[in-house]
């Protein structure tokens, strides 16, 4: 394997080795959970796009992780961080470890993580720390195409049927309590902040709800009104669906420690 | 900017890391995908850096497989770095490389605004690379791979991939 992690610019420290963790998880769970789909979209095209779309994801994890494993300093590899941790020491947002139940789901979970996405990476991309700043600047291009995706379909599926309508208005209801939480800031985000690394995400959350609502209008959806929501996983603390997804995606490497592709 | 359009690669070694061509694409040489950005001989060592054209991209570690083998076969012991930044665009893919990828049959990238209009309004600009045509469909925005897009040609009616502009 290559290094894509500029030794000079590595800082050491146990906040952004979280921060990293943090960032990197939602990008893991997520191409985890578009994986599943693989062989199983419900056409050829929207299968191996949703499969693209999770190569991209990994791909960038792996980045993340390489500069995780370097910060670390103790032999951790990408590999050993993304398999062998515990359910409570994975920091992604609850939204993206949601099932992909039906088609409709699939898209709204998409559209709901790209459209965040997308803003977090325009301001990663003037993180101080160099490293995390490429990473954000190659990534950018790719998730411009995952929201071009997933913004079109919630188009199609809401200004589209009877049927299609009323699926994706239900799936938006039932993960919409998972999106507030896009925007909080952890401890090591706010430790990371101070230190002009880390995006201070609850600057997005205005601007994310506006371009939200603007699709759902377009699109004849109605955005839900509400005022409670969900959170946990920034702390590591999931809703049930984590355990099944984690039993898939660790289970090469607790059967066959140390095996490699 | 200098690195971005003229990356530094040792003269000698030019002919060597053209023969290296993109697994994916094999008419394509790596030089002409414009994923080779730096490569210097000291001695009879090479240091070579090479730019992924999408994060995920499985064929970089196969190219810096290849890379490696063709300079061993000329003597030299090649290390290879994978750099981020700058991130890849496809402006990088040279005239004569976008010409191998339409004698192949995909399509090249059009520019940004084209490409745009393409993918989300639906307009025929794409030529089929089988005959010419632009009466051509959007299929997929997803291909089969990350960088291309499935098109469909409405006069020979071949299906045919299309290499999305990244920037």
């Amino acid at each position: 394997m290559f290094n894509t992690i500029v030794e000079k610019y590595i800082m050491k420290n146990e906040d952004l080795y979280h921060y990293l963790l943090e960032i990197a998880d939602n990008s893991l769970i997520l191409g985890q959970r578009l994986g599943e789909l693989t062989g199983h979209g419900p056409s050829l095209e929207t299968d191996i796009a949703c499969t693209n779309i999770s190569l991209d994801l990994f791909g960038q994890v792996r980045s993340y992780f390489q500069y995780a494993g370097k910060i670390a300093g103790d032999g951790r590899t990408e590999d050993d961080i993304a398999m062998l941790r515990k359910e409570r020491e994975y920091k992604n947002v609850l939204l993206v470890e949601q099932p992909n139940t039906d088609f409709a789901y699939t898209i709204a979970r998409q559209f709901l993580f790209d459209v965040y996405h997308l803003l977090f990476l325009t301001e990663l991309e003037k993180s101080k720390d160099l490293n995390l700043s490429a990473i954000a600047k190659k990534s950018i291009k790719e998730v411009r195409y995952h929201t071009r995706f997933s913004t079109d379909w919630v188009k199609r599926l809401g200004d589209g049927t009877e049927e299609s309508h009323s699926k994706i208005q239900k799936a938006i209801n039932d993960l919409w309590p998972y999106t507030n939480e896009l925007f909080q800031v952890t401890e090591p985000c706010q430790a990371m902040i101070k230190k002009g690394v880390a995006v201070d995400v609850s600057q997005l959350k205005t601007n994310y709800y506006q371009k939200i609502e603007a699709v759902l209008n377009e699109a004849t959806l109605k955005a839900p009104d509400l005022k409670y929501f969900q959170k946990g996983g920034k702390t590591g603390i999931h809703t049930e669906h984590m355990g099944y997804i984690l039993s898939d995606l660790q289970y090469m490497q607790r059967t066959y420690p140390n095996m490699e592709w | 900017m200098t690195l971005t359009t003229n990356p530094h690669i040792d003269k000698d070694l030019v002919p060597i890391l053209e023969q290296v061509s993109d697994p994916e694409i094999p008419v394509l040489s790596i030089m002409d995908m414009g994923v080779v950005r730096s490569a210097i001989v000291e001695g009879k060592k090479v240091a070579v850096e090479i730019t992924p054209t999408y994060s995920g991209c499985p064929a970089m570690d196969v190219i810096g497989d290849d890379i490696k083998a063709a300079l061993k076969a000329e003597g030299y012991d090649a290390t290879i770095d994978l750099i981020l930044h700058p991130a890849w665009t496809t402006d990088w893919i040279t005239p004569r490389g976008r010409k191998a990828l339409e004698d192949y049959g995909i399509a090249a990238p059009l520019e940004a605004e084209a490409d745009k209009a393409v993918l989300l309004k639906g307009e025929q600009i794409v030529k089929c690379p089988q005959c010419g045509s632009t009466r051509t469909k959007l299929v997929s925005q997803f291909g089969s791979t990350a960088c291309k897009a499935q098109f469909k040609c409405m006069d020979c009616e071949e299906p045919f991939d299309y290499f999305k502009c990244l920037k």
